[in-house]
């Protein structure tokens, strides 16, 4: 068993980047994540892993110069929130275009705009259809403990390296500023610029040794036909992490009537909502999705067949709601599908989810 | 006989009601308890109101925010105002009467009141009034272990305050002996 400590998710997330032996860290500070880089230029890690940590002058730069170390087959990363995030996706997806490994994090707040420091969920398209421009997905972690801002942080880079994409672990302001119990994970040593061959191929530009050709980093390509390709190719990939990376929870989902579909801090709610609504003698469950992408759509279409009804509950006006219903839409099955939510930093309470469940699912069936 | 927890501590920023939950917290682990400890954070600064929500149980914990709670420890008007009500039928509420000017009212939760801040002058060290009100939270609550509450101390302090330890675990005893019961009410099962 690791060691066990109490710590903040922000923290967290700053000590397993340097546990799994991350290369570099560029960031800007923003409320409610600046404790990662706190964290991090508190622990020096330059002294003990070699792990680069940079302040940048504006998110512009730091995503930038985490796509110049991605080039380079580094494992990098940048965290941030809301705002900062918007100002990243030029990156992200200049990142995606050329098909390089990364980890953005968005410990997200209240918008849209400057909004509020509170938690959110209200960036959940933005993480899954594609923030910036183009064709492009990111494979997105759903976090609802602080355990878990420990696990994802390696499974993300796995996940990267595995796809040559980037990945997002989407946490919010609560996850971030909570402290839990948390296990932490093992030291890892960073890799040599031949393990990461060996590991991903000679794609990252490694220095050109006169057997093979250079390695062009770009997600330039004027003739279209070939553009088309790329993205023939970017797709197919897309399609294989639906096919093999679909993660979610089911919490007493097998004898249930209703399931509550959360993610994050709004499936902690939901879970308490669950125990409350079962003590009322109604039969709920929770379908936690831990990736947003690929969303764990089988699952759904599957436990669509047994059950009532769906009640989507976000800290947004309603987004994974839409993933929902085209989930069970997709299964050929015909459900309702209900949404509740709060907004601009607010969270549920658990009263108000089972009230929500009564109102929009259980008064129409009874 | 499984334990859960569910409290709120709330009060003005600066009299270590986040510390006091941290404290809490890190006591939990030492006894094998899940934890969370889930702070209103914001531009709030000393002198503002500040709570935590702090959960101590043998089982997994689902949610960090809730709308009522099996205790409420209340350290200012504006957090009386706010939080009597949230207590649980049943539950407890612990206050401080300092500053108080409108006591609780609630006939069907059990009522202390601990003298804490007084206890804290007298004691020489005003900063102990968090681990007076703890101690006496412990008293009327024993969750925990008070060896293992001087281990989440040891954890929860930097080393270089672990002189300070003595003069806490002082606090927490004289807010056992101190802490005065309003009303109890019967439990129903």
């Amino acid at each position: 068993m690791g060691e066990l400590r109490l710590m903040k998710g922000n923290e967290v997330l700053a000590e397993a980047a340097i546990r799994c032996g991350c290369d570099g860290y560029f960031g800007y500070p923003i409320t409610p994540q600046s404790e990662v880089m706190e964290t991090l230029m508190e622990r020096q890690p330059w002294n003990e892993t070699g792990m680069v940590v940079l302040q940048a002058e504006s998110e512009v730069a730091a995503i930038n110069m985490v796509y110049g170390a991605a080039g380079s087959g580094k494992k990098v990363m940048t965290s941030s929130s809301s705002p900062g995030i918007s100002l990243m996706s030029e990156g992200i997806s200049y990142i995606a275009g050329a098909e390089l490994p990364c980890l953005v994090v968005n410990v997200q707040r209240g918008g849209p705009g400057l909004g509020t420091i509170q938690p959110s969920q209200a960036d959940y398209s933005q993480a899954v259809k594609g923030g910036g421009h183009g064709d492009y997905k990111m494979i997105v972690l759903a976090p609802s403990s602080v355990q878990e801002m420990n696990d994802f942080v390696d499974l993300a880079f796995e996940l990267a390296f595995k796809y040559r994409n980037p990945s997002m672990i989407l946490a919010d302001g609560a996850i971030g500023q909570m402290m839990e119990k948390v296990e932490l994970s093992d030291y890892k040593e960073r890799w040599s610029d031949e393990e990461v061959i060996e590991k991903s191929g000679s794609w990252a530009t490694t220095g050109k040794p006169s057997s093979r050709e250079r390695n062009v980093v770009t997600s330039l390509e004027l003739d279209s036909l070939k553009m088309e390709e790329n993205n023939n190719r970017f797709q197919e990939k897309y399609r294989r992490m639906e096919a093999e990376e679909q993660r979610y929870e089911a919490i007493q989902c097998d004898d249930a009537e209703y399931i509550f579909v959360a993610f994050g801090t709004s499936a902690r709610v939901c879970q308490k909502a669950v125990e409350i609504a079962r003590e009322k003698g109604v039969k709920v469950g929770l379908l936690r999705p831990i990736t947003l992408f690929p969303f764990p759509k089988t699952i759904i279409g599957e436990l669509a067949k047994d059950v009532k009804g769906f009640l989507s509950v976000e800290m947004s006006a309603g987004q994974m709601v839409e993933d929902v219903k085209q989930a069970v839409f997709d299964a050929g099955i015909i459900r309702p599908v209900a949404f509740f939510g709060r907004m601009g930093g607010i969270i549920p309470t658990p009263g108000e989810v089972v009230e929500a469940l009564e109102q929009k699912l259980l008064k129409e069936k009874r | 006989m499984i334990m859960t927890e569910e409290m709120i501590i709330a009060g003005f920023g600066g009299q270590g009601v986040l510390s006091m939950g941290k404290i809490l917290a890190y006591s939990g682990i030492m006894e094998d308890k899940e934890v969370t400890w889930f702070p209103s954070y914001g531009p709030e600064m000393r002198g503002g109101t500040a709570n935590v929500t702090v959960i101590v149980s043998d089982n997994r914990i689902s949610s960090p925010v809730l709308h009522e709670f099996d205790t409420a420890i209340i350290l200012n008007q504006q957090s009386m105002d706010k939080f009597e009500k949230a207590v649980k039928p049943g539950g407890t509420l612990l206050y401080d009467p300092n500053g108080i000017v409108k006591p609780p009212v609630r006939k069907d939760i059990n009522i202390y009141r601990i003298e804490g801040t007084k206890a804290a002058i007298e004691m020489g060290n005003p900063k102990v009034f968090n681990m007076v009100v703890l101690g006496s939270f412990l008293k009327v609550k024993p969750i925990l272990k008070l060896d293992n509450v001087e281990k989440g101390l040891e954890k929860s302090l930097p080393e270089r305050y672990h002189k300070l330890i003595p003069l806490n675990l002082e606090a927490i005893q004289k807010g056992q002996e101190i802490v005065e019961t309003v009303q109890t009410v019967e439990v129903e099962v």
